[in-house]
């Protein structure tokens, strides 16, 4: 690669990490379905154990198919380097599993996928990892929510399903300020939107069950470590800056000066937890990646045509996207969002629960299920479903309202999309009548 | 571990064993705004076959303390002084770009103490435009991408410095941003590429080291490419040249690679 210029995103969304295949020419990333790699010799298997060589010795702890996806992902995101997990909540958990243990504290936004705030809530609670939720706009709540053993502040660049828009710039300048790294759920955006590390966050992971993937097929995510987080300077971070007993006594900030996270996350975190992503995952996800800058440009203009409709449309009485002026992020996202601010967004119609019922029934194009980030236009009642845990006023912190409707938009011809809203509002109206 | 050179705490990665006096000794030097890490896979093998590694911190950055080096001359002299230091009477020294030089100046210097040269990613003279000599001090993280693009030679690398998953261009790119943050007071980024532009003994120092040499040099280096290493070659004594299928930063785009070179090189 010779030039000057780093290659752009779409050549990276294609090539990071993949050449033809070495013993057999194939120019696909190959699916290597196999549990264990044979050892040169018994000095390269001491060597791969002890983490003189890099290489992949058992597909819990890496694969081919799978370091391709890593490479990947971490270039589009401007990172050092990624790994893949069987979840999303799967990423979430090694990341705050590698970074502490019981008597640890977070700082998390709000406005959390639902199963993010169970894992932070009532799961972590029980491991002795406490959490403050605050509200991701008011960055005195950030610094005011900090205690002596706070190891990590929170939040999605976009928060489901209220879009309230994540301050990154701010939020991390806080966060580093006290000596902890921000970590930031990029799911609904994909590094198309936003790359988070340019704007101060230190680890970003995604569901890459939705935009990466992108066809609603797999479920998989993918932690990656932009590098800049200075743990010895820290001082908090003994998991990282301490020799540990459990690899080696190896001082993960002395073996690597920026990668310790992703050193101790993949020689910990996934070798004991062990919630490893298939290979057949990673081709998966990677062949959505391939044509990512093409699928979110085609989401955004279908999301802009359909929220101009919705924005109109005398039975909807809110519609929550920042590409309208009346959402509280408006601002925030022209800076900080300037592709737009994703496909996924609520909306709420004037009525009853039923007649909230009665329009996602009559949607025959958009899929009712509990997803986001498919090609396929989807639809679910937030209240009910994703956030059914939450109490009023949890859900009401997290911009959702009894009749609040989520909508993850499509690849579709938007004529058809706004077609079937149009219908399914029309019944929606019947029903109040 | 830490060790006072100088007066002043240097760090230098020993590969995850203690410093064991009784063993053959390799001193590992970076190039500019890279640090010990960068030679992580090697030495973490050497260190646990038979060799004290010592990966040094140059002075003045990332976890080394103390002024950085001005020029090759002085940061050669820091490494002897640091056999002093450590009780070694003579040791390997390998080094990578800026490395290599400080390495040929230290054999130079002192040939008595020095079993084995190797010289990684070396040219001489090593020129640094004058626009990137004015980036690095007026705009560096302008050029810290430029240098980091013309670092590298492949989208597709090896496992390396992280294993599987480590994307190489975000990971130097850190790394260089982490050096040059490291010290508040000196720009190491400017004074590294001084000291390899103005260093002008190469020749003269090559001709004078009696040990075997080894050139491990990229076949893809945009920064030093090996024709620009031939003037070195062509001066050495017991000269060994091995190509590479990688550019500048051939530790970690051929981890194996520059690990079988050395272990081979340095064998008994």
């Amino acid at each position: 690669m010779s030039g000057y210029a780093d290659p752009g995103f779409d050549t990276l969304a294609l090539h990071a990490g993949a050449a033809p295949d070495p013993a057999t020419g194939a120019r696909a990333v190959p699916i290597h379905l196999t549990t264990s790699f044979v050892f040169e010799s018994s000095d390269q298997a001491a060597a791969l154990f002890n983490l003189e060589r890099a290489g992949h010795v058992y597909s819990r702890i890496s694969n081919p198919t799978n370091a391709v996806l890593e490479q990947r992902v971490a270039a589009l995101e401007g990172g050092i380097g990624a790994i893949a997990t069987a979840s999303g909540q799967a990423a979430l958990h090694l990341s705050i599993a590698t970074l502490m243990g019981a008597g640890s504290h977070i700082v998390a936004s709000t406005a959390l996928y639902g199963g993010s705030h169970n894992l932070l809530h009532y799961t972590l609670s029980r491991f002795g990892i406490e959490t403050t939720f605050v509200n991701p706009g008011d960055l005195d709540a950030w610094q005011a929510a900090v205690r002596p053993h706070t190891k990590l502040f929170f939040g999605e660049t976009v928060g489901n399903p209220g879009l309230d828009v994540l301050d990154i710039p701010q939020i991390s300048a806080i966060a580093h300020d006290n000596g902890v790294p921000l970590l930031v759920d990029s799911t609904l955006t994909s590094p198309w939107l936003i790359k988070p590390f340019d704007h101060g966050a230190d680890l970003i992971y995604h569901s890459a069950t939705k935009f990466l993937s992108g066809h609603g097929t797999v479920i998989g995510g993918v932690v990656v470590d932009g590098g800049s987080f200075d743990w010895d300077k820290s001082g908090k971070f003994s998991e990282l800056t301490q020799a540990y007993e459990g690899f080696h006594n190896m001082v993960f900030s002395e073996e690597s000066t920026v990668g310790a996270f992703l050193l101790r996350a993949r020689r910990e975190g996934l070798r004991d937890f062990g919630a490893c992503m298939s290979p057949h995952t990673a081709w998966l996800i990677l062949q959505g990646i391939e044509t990512l800058p093409l699928r979110m440009a085609r989401h955004m203009s279908n999301t802009e045509k359909v929220v101009q409709f919705l924005a109109a449309h005398p039975l909807v009485s809110r519609v929550g996207h920042p590409m309208l002026e009346t959402h509280s992020s408006h601002v925030l996202a022209q800076k900080l969002l300037p592709r737009g601010a994703g496909s996924v967004f609520s909306f709420d119609i004037q009525g009853t629960r039923t007649q909230g019922q009665k329009f996602i029934e009559a949607l025959q194009v958009f899929s009712h299920l509990a997803n986001v980030g498919d090609c396929r236009s989807l639809v679910i009642h937030p209240a009910s479903t994703t956030h059914f845990r939450m109490t009023d006023e949890a859900l009401k912190g997290s911009g959702i309202g009894p009749g609040t409707i989520r909508l993850s938009i499509g690849l579709e011809d938007p004529d058809d999309l706004i077609a079937d809203l149009k219908k399914a509002l029309r019944v929606a109206e019947k029903a109040g009548a | 571990m830490k060790i006072t050179v100088q007066d002043h705490a240097l760090f230098a990665y020993t590969g995850g064993k203690p410093f064991n006096p009784a063993q053959p000794t390799a001193v590992f030097i970076h190039g500019v705004l890279n640090d010990h890490s960068v030679w992580i896979l090697q030495t973490r093998y050497l260190a646990h076959h038979g060799w004290n590694v010592l990966a040094i911190d140059l002075p003045g950055q990332s976890k080394s303390e103390g002024p950085p080096p001005e020029s090759v001359e002085q940061a050669a002299h820091t490494v002897i002084a640091l056999l002093d230091a450590v009780g070694v009477s003579k040791a390997a020294l390998i080094g990578h770009s800026l490395g290599s030089l400080i390495a040929l100046q230290a054999a130079a210097q002192a040939p008595e103490r020095v079993s084995h040269l190797v010289l990684v990613g070396t040219a001489f003279p090593m020129r640094v435009s004058q626009a990137l000599l004015d980036g690095a001090l007026n705009t560096p993280m302008k050029a810290i991408d430029m240098v980091n693009t013309f670092s590298h030679s492949t989208l597709a690398p090896p496992p390396s410095a992280l294993g599987p998953g480590t994307w190489l261009y975000g990971g130097n790119k850190a790394l260089m941003r982490r050096v040059l943050a490291s010290n508040s007071q000196a720009n190491v980024f400017h004074l590294g590429f001084k000291a390899c532009d103005s260093y002008t003994l190469g020749e003269e120092a090559m001709a004078k080291v009696p040990c075997p040499t080894l050139f491990v040099l990229g076949q893809h280096d945009q920064m030093t490419p090996p024709k620009a290493a031939q003037s070195l070659i062509g001066k050495a004594q017991q000269g060994q040249v091995v190509h590479l299928q990688a550019g500048h930063s051939l530790m970690t785009e051929a981890p194996d690679a520059v690990l079988h070179a050395l272990v081979k090189f340095l064998k008994p």
